[in-house]
């Protein structure tokens, strides 16, 4: 185990080193920093000064080393157009994200595994088919568009929840659920195939030759091993929640930090990118590791291969 | 004239052995249908569209959909007869989705093949970064690849073909690690057949099943991708017609200008649940097994 969790660590290391490499090439590919912050009547000398100023005459590599120290230390840079520094901007926003795809996996766990299993040990029955309607839509429609849908129904012709900005409970139930809507589909199907599988094995079989009552041989033996497959998944779905974030929280006039990365490339404001990418980039990571160490305890035949 | 007869028999019997064929294939029409419609209308978007689908017009701005014969889905903001960008929109989707899946599906075989193949330290190599690209969230690596090279169509097209093509390479080499083992194979090599030909002419058509069906399931996918890069403004040159961004051009106006928004979303759900319908038949009919998956 202790093996398995290092090389993990290590793996999760180098992916970040990758992430924060391709970030700092971005920043130095796509545009002269040093002409960006000069004016027009800027004089050639001027310009190679703010250069040997700025360290951009330094070798790539010593710069790279630089921009590491940098973000190691929570050092991303002043925002051009916020004039301030991008890590507080990154640390403004970051709840609000943090929140909304907390709530939205939360609701993809609460809907998606109980209707999934419902949906097998009910098959072929009026719940069985809504759940298949649900998972095949979740998985097709696109969510900016359900998400103006939603804004457009419950906000505008109904009037019944609040569609922009954050506030009390409300007003996460339409950007939640539009987030959560994918890995809610992913859950019922994966949910209920797992479950199917293992209706049909030995076990269950020989519960309920034993007579245990359908309760018991369902809820006891059947579903702590359909649920070990829906673990793996609920860890893929972070990337889907993480992706998704940036248009919900377009649509949904959403604070979070989808909105500022967006932002932030439409107006070249690089710091706060460098910011907000490095900072997803490690949400991410660090939730996958989690989540993968986690299975590995759960199951014994991930962490002895 | 027994033979003769029997011969006739048969003849009879494969004409209608064509016809018992393609109904035994149980083909999902209403997708397939959806599907020839979406092509056409790429294929000859043109012909088929009644209007420029950029042509501004001040004067017909804001008809509703089915109110006018001119522009019988109506006209946004500008004037712009929403049909006619429908159309063109199907042709952004098909050549985005069309060149990204056909890279992606390139590449990710070559890679396949190749890490399957081999082995040692190259498999471990390509099967980390394939790791990495189905893993990252593909907003983000978009993001990057258009702050680096701008925008672009071909820029959407490299981000969808960064994330695409680890699943190809994936599913192909667990097939090709099955095949290698294979007799056939295995007599190539005592032959003296050099590996780049062994894997070309052994091997490849083996794993063509795979890979048609992982094609027809990622095909929704990458539409879906390629749309919301285009709604978040992440490529495209702002009012083009593509589906992504008519439905971002409807958001602020959704209230009195509903069908903007709702309409080439509708497209997008209905073209990717036909995709999708037809990728779950092209898999259960030529690969049953990974029915589970």
């Amino acid at each position: 185990m202790r093996r398995f969790i290092i090389a993990r660590v290590f793996q999760s290391i180098i992916t970040l080193l990758i992430l924060s490499l391709a970030v700092f090439l971005s920043v130095h590919l796509s545009g002269d920093a040093a002409s960006f912050l000069l004016g027009p009547e800027a004089t050639a000398a001027d310009y190679e000064q703010i250069k040997e100023n700025m360290g951009l005459n330094r070798p790539l590599v010593i710069q790279y080393g630089d921009f590491l120290l940098n973000i190691v230390q929570g050092d991303f840079g002043r925002s051009h157009l916020m004039r301030r520094s991008a890590r507080d901007v990154l640390l403004e926003r970051l709840p609000a994200t943090l929140q909304l795809a907390g709530a939205a996996f939360v609701l993809s766990i609460i809907v998606g595994i109980p209707l999934g299993v419902l949906s097998a040990v009910r098959r072929d029955t009026f719940l069985d088919n809504l759940g298949k309607l649900f998972a095949t839509m979740g998985i097709a429609t696109p969510n900016f568009w359900i998400a103006i849908m939603l804004v457009l129904l419950f906000g505008a012709i109904l009037g019944w929840l609040p569609t922009y900005g954050r506030g009390g409970i409300d007003h996460f139930i339409l950007p939640a659920f539009v987030l959560g809507w994918s890995s809610m589909a992913g859950m019922v199907r994966l949910g209920r195939s797992s479950m199917l599988e293992v209706l049909d094995s030995e076990y269950v079989k020989f519960a309920r030759i034993k007579g245990l009552s359908e309760r018991v041989v369902i809820y006891k033996h059947a579903l702590k091993n359909a649920i070990i497959p829906l673990l793996t998944f609920s860890g893929l779905t972070l990337a889907g929640l993480l992706n998704g974030s940036v248009a919900v929280e377009v649509v949904f006039a959403w604070p979070g930090i989808g909105r500022l990365m967006l932002e932030g490339i439409s107006r070249r404001d690089f710091p706060i990118v460098q910011a907000t990418v490095l900072a997803a980039g490690f949400f991410y990571v660090v939730t996958a590791l989690l989540v993968d160490i986690l299975y590995a305890y759960v199951n014994p035949r991930i962490r002895f291969n | 004239m027994a033979s003769d007869l029997t011969f006739h028999n048969s003849n009879v019997a494969r004409a209608g052995g064509l016809l018992k064929a393609i109904n035994q294939l149980r083909l999902p029409w209403i997708p397939v249908v959806i599907m020839l419609t979406l092509l056409i209308c790429a294929a000859f978007a043109p012909l088929l569209a009644p209007k420029d689908p950029e042509g501004i017009s001040m004067m017909d701005r804001r008809i509703p959909p089915f109110v006018s014969i001119n522009s019988p889905l109506g006209t946004d903001i500008m004037g712009r007869d929403v049909l006619s960008r429908l159309i063109y929109g199907a042709r952004t989707t098909v050549f985005i989705s069309l060149v990204a899946l056909g890279t992606g599906a390139l590449v990710g075989s070559i890679l396949g093949l190749v890490a399957g193949y081999q082995g040692s330290w190259l498999d471990i190599l390509i099967m980390r970064l394939a790791d990495a690209a189905l893993g990252f969230p593909t907003v983000l690596v978009a993001m990057i690849i258009v702050t680096i090279l701008g925008a672009g169509i071909e820029n959407i097209v490299l981000a969808v073909v960064i994330t695409v093509w680890a699943r190809f390479a994936r599913m192909i080499r667990g097939d090709v690690l099955a095949i290698k083992e294979l007799d056939f194979v295995i007599a190539a090599k005592i032959a003296g057949v050099r590996a780049p030909w062994i894997i070309a002419r052994h091997i490849f058509p083996n794993t063509i099943n795979t890979l048609m069906v992982i094609t027809s399931l990622q095909v929704g996918q990458v539409i879906l991708l390629e749309a919301s890069l285009a709604f978040l403004g992440l490529g495209l040159p702002p009012g083009a017609p593509a589906w992504g961004i008519m439905v971002a051009e409807g958001r602020t106006v959704i209230v009195q200008v509903w069908w903007l928004s709702l309409l080439p979303g509708l497209a997008i759900t209905i073209v990717v649940l036909a995709f999708n319908f037809f990728g779950d038949w092209v898999r259960d009919t030529l690969d049953p097994k990974l029915r589970r998956a």
